[in-house]
């Protein structure tokens, strides 16, 4: 495997008298999907921001290393002008702003063959919808779409997804599942935070976070049977709801409470 | 007053106001009109540079009429029924010299069953010390649609005063969309009033854009009155305020019969010391009519900036482009 270009380093984010992460330590690679997993606050969005030097996200101790050089307080604009980007879980809407122009903003001069390429990629007609305004009058699962467009316009070095399949379709699952690969391929590292099994399949590795922390890391398989069996974290929050599949992997409860 | 038959076009040749068309023809352009549009023998066209008239081209359907006042200008517009108007009408109204006083009374008359587009650009480019008064009756007949959409430009100076006053009425199963567009330059000072009535089935649409810098005044006074049956309104304000300039929109939409439905959406962007309100008033006579409304008025959202940033534009540039996207 390649050296790492981006290192996470013991990072720990603290709010309100509360530790929102702790302890983290991640590495992203070119080319390589680092699939995050986790059950709703878990910290895995707050992660995300952090990464990206969001407000209110500066990490009250540790580093982001990148290419070598500290970029903790690096501002979002920085960061996204070194290639580190993200798409929200919930992307915002821009009354009056056309769709190509969005998608465009980080694609730097020349960008109208980038900006149809990437349409395409996520699936929007470029007739239908290079010029429609990223307002309300598209469809949540259309808005995700721009969204990922304009991360796959901008060959990000590394594009961070934050659940980029929630609120979609099953058939549009399939053509982002295409988009993440075609991504890697190009030679972006992607943070991908999901909880679907079809998508965690195309990660290289995989983490899984509980209360801030990292608690798993190895390969997508063992992070999803761990996450789906659950650690003892998991069982001590929410006990044990129907769609625990226990013995998943062979595993008791009994057993995951010793491993959690 | 000057009137000119198809085919034999006052814009082109060169009478002894060829320079004063000129500057209006460039002032035109930086308002975001198209010269070569006026020239279009089947394009309906009024051009009028402070009490004169450069031009008025009638086309078939389409009568227009003009005679200038001391201070202006007073229009008769005339659509005949039934008429489909292919082209936008193009209305080209503006003051050149930095100082100067044009009011323009404006009767439109669209006949029932007629179809018609204007396209109206105001430029002052110079204006230092200059008033813009415009006084318009728009009549919509029964079934007749009114598209009107006036967009300003103002130089940087801030010297003008524009004072658009239109009384509205639309028949019953009209439809009037009316846009009212100042981002491209000063605004100086901006007082608009408008006041239309809707009857049975018809509808009324009123979107202003406005940005205002430094010591601009925006007070925009809107009344929307859906008197007939199943009338619908729709009074949308996009107004953005940076410096110390001031900006008070007061709508007021009535549901006063049954199945009436009226909205009001104002947003409005503060920065700097820069004040902006909104007071939208909701009156229902009829128990079986329904109006609503909403309002956000303050600071960009957070999140829509940071999107923008994390595409690479800086905080200045991202929050620019999100008001420019707005009045768009």
């Amino acid at each position: 495997m390649d050296e790492p270009f981006l290192i996470i380093e013991d990072l720990s984010l603290r709010k309100s008298d509360r530790w929102i992460l702790q302890n983290i330590n991640l590495s992203f690679y070119p080319g390589k999907i680092h699939a995050l997993l986790g059950l709703n606050g878990s910290g895995k969005s707050s992660l995300a921001y952090t990464i990206m030097g969001c407000e209110g996200y500066t990490p009250t101790t540790g580093r982001i290393i990148l290419d070598g050089k500290d970029i903790t307080h690096a501002s979002i604009t920085e960061r996204a002008r070194m290639g580190i980007t993200l798409a929200w879980q919930e992307p915002v809407r821009f009354e009056g702003l056309p769709i190509g122009k969005y998608i465009g903003l980080g694609a730097g001069e020349n960008n109208r063959e980038k900006v149809i390429a990437a349409l395409e990629a996520v699936s929007l007609p470029v007739k239908a919808y290079g010029y429609r305004p990223v307002d309300q009058t598209l469809s949540g699962g259309e808005r995700k779409r721009v969204e990922l467009a304009a991360v796959y316009a901008m060959q990000p070095r590394l594009a961070i997804l934050d659940e980029p399949d929630s609120g979609i379709d099953a058939l549009s699952v399939v053509d982002i599942t295409r988009l993440i690969q075609k991504l890697a391929n190009q030679g972006s590292a992607i943070l991908l935070i999901t909880h679907r099994p079809e998508l965690i399949g195309v990660a290289d590795e995989a983490s899984l976070m509980c209360l801030g922390t990292i608690v798993f890391h190895g390969s997508p398989m063992d992070a999803n049977r761990y996450y789906q069996t659950r650690c003892q974290t998991h069982l001590d929050t929410l006990g044990n709801q129907p769609w625990t599949p226990a013995t998943l992997a062979g595993q008791s409860l009994d057993q995951e409470r010793k491993t959690g | 007053m000057s009137s000119i038959q198809m085919g034999q076009h006052a814009i082109g040749r060169a009478p002894s106001w060829a320079g004063e068309m000129e500057a209006m023809m460039d002032a035109y352009r930086q308002a975001g009109g198209d010269p070569d549009a006026l020239k279009l023998p089947e394009v309906a066209t009024l051009v009028v540079s402070g009490s004169q008239v450069l031009a008025s081209h009638s086309i078939p359907g389409v009568h227009l009429e003009a005679e200038p006042l001391e201070q202006g200008v007073h229009a008769r517009i005339l659509v005949e029924p039934n008429t489909r108007v292919r082209y936008p009408v193009h209305l080209c109204f503006g003051v050149i010299p930095a100082e100067g006083i044009q009011q323009i009374e404006a009767e439109y008359e669209i006949g029932h069953g007629a179809q018609v587009e204007f396209l109206a650009h105001c430029s002052f480019p110079n204006a230092l010390r200059v008033e813009h008064r415009m006084v318009a009756n728009i009549h919509v007949g029964r079934e007749a649609r009114l598209t009107y959409s006036e967009e300003h430009f103002h130089g940087q100076t801030g010297g003008i005063d524009v004072r658009p006053t239109s009384k509205i009425i639309v028949e019953d199963g009209g439809q009037f969309t009316g846009s009212f567009v100042l981002t491209r330059g000063r605004i100086g000072s901006l007082e608009m009033d408008y006041v239309a009535d809707a009857g049975q089935d018809a509808l009324v649409e009123l979107v202003t854009k406005a940005y205002g810098s430094e010591d601009d005044k925006v007070k925009l006074q809107e009344t929307i009155r859906l008197n007939g049956d199943n009338a619908r309104g729709l009074s949308k304000t996009r107004i953005a305020v940076k410096g110390r300039a001031i900006s008070e929109v007061n709508t007021t939409m009535e549901g006063n019969a049954p199945g009436a439905r009226g909205h009001m959406d104002c947003t409005e962007i503060v920065r700097d010391q820069a004040m902006a309100a909104n007071n939208p008033l909701v009156k229902v006579t009829n128990a079986h009519a329904l109006v609503t409304h909403e309002a956000a008025i303050g600071t960009v959202n957070r999140k829509e900036i940071e999107t923008l940033m994390a595409r690479g534009l800086d905080e200045a540039e991202a929050v620019d482009l999100i008001i420019r996207a707005m009045i768009r």
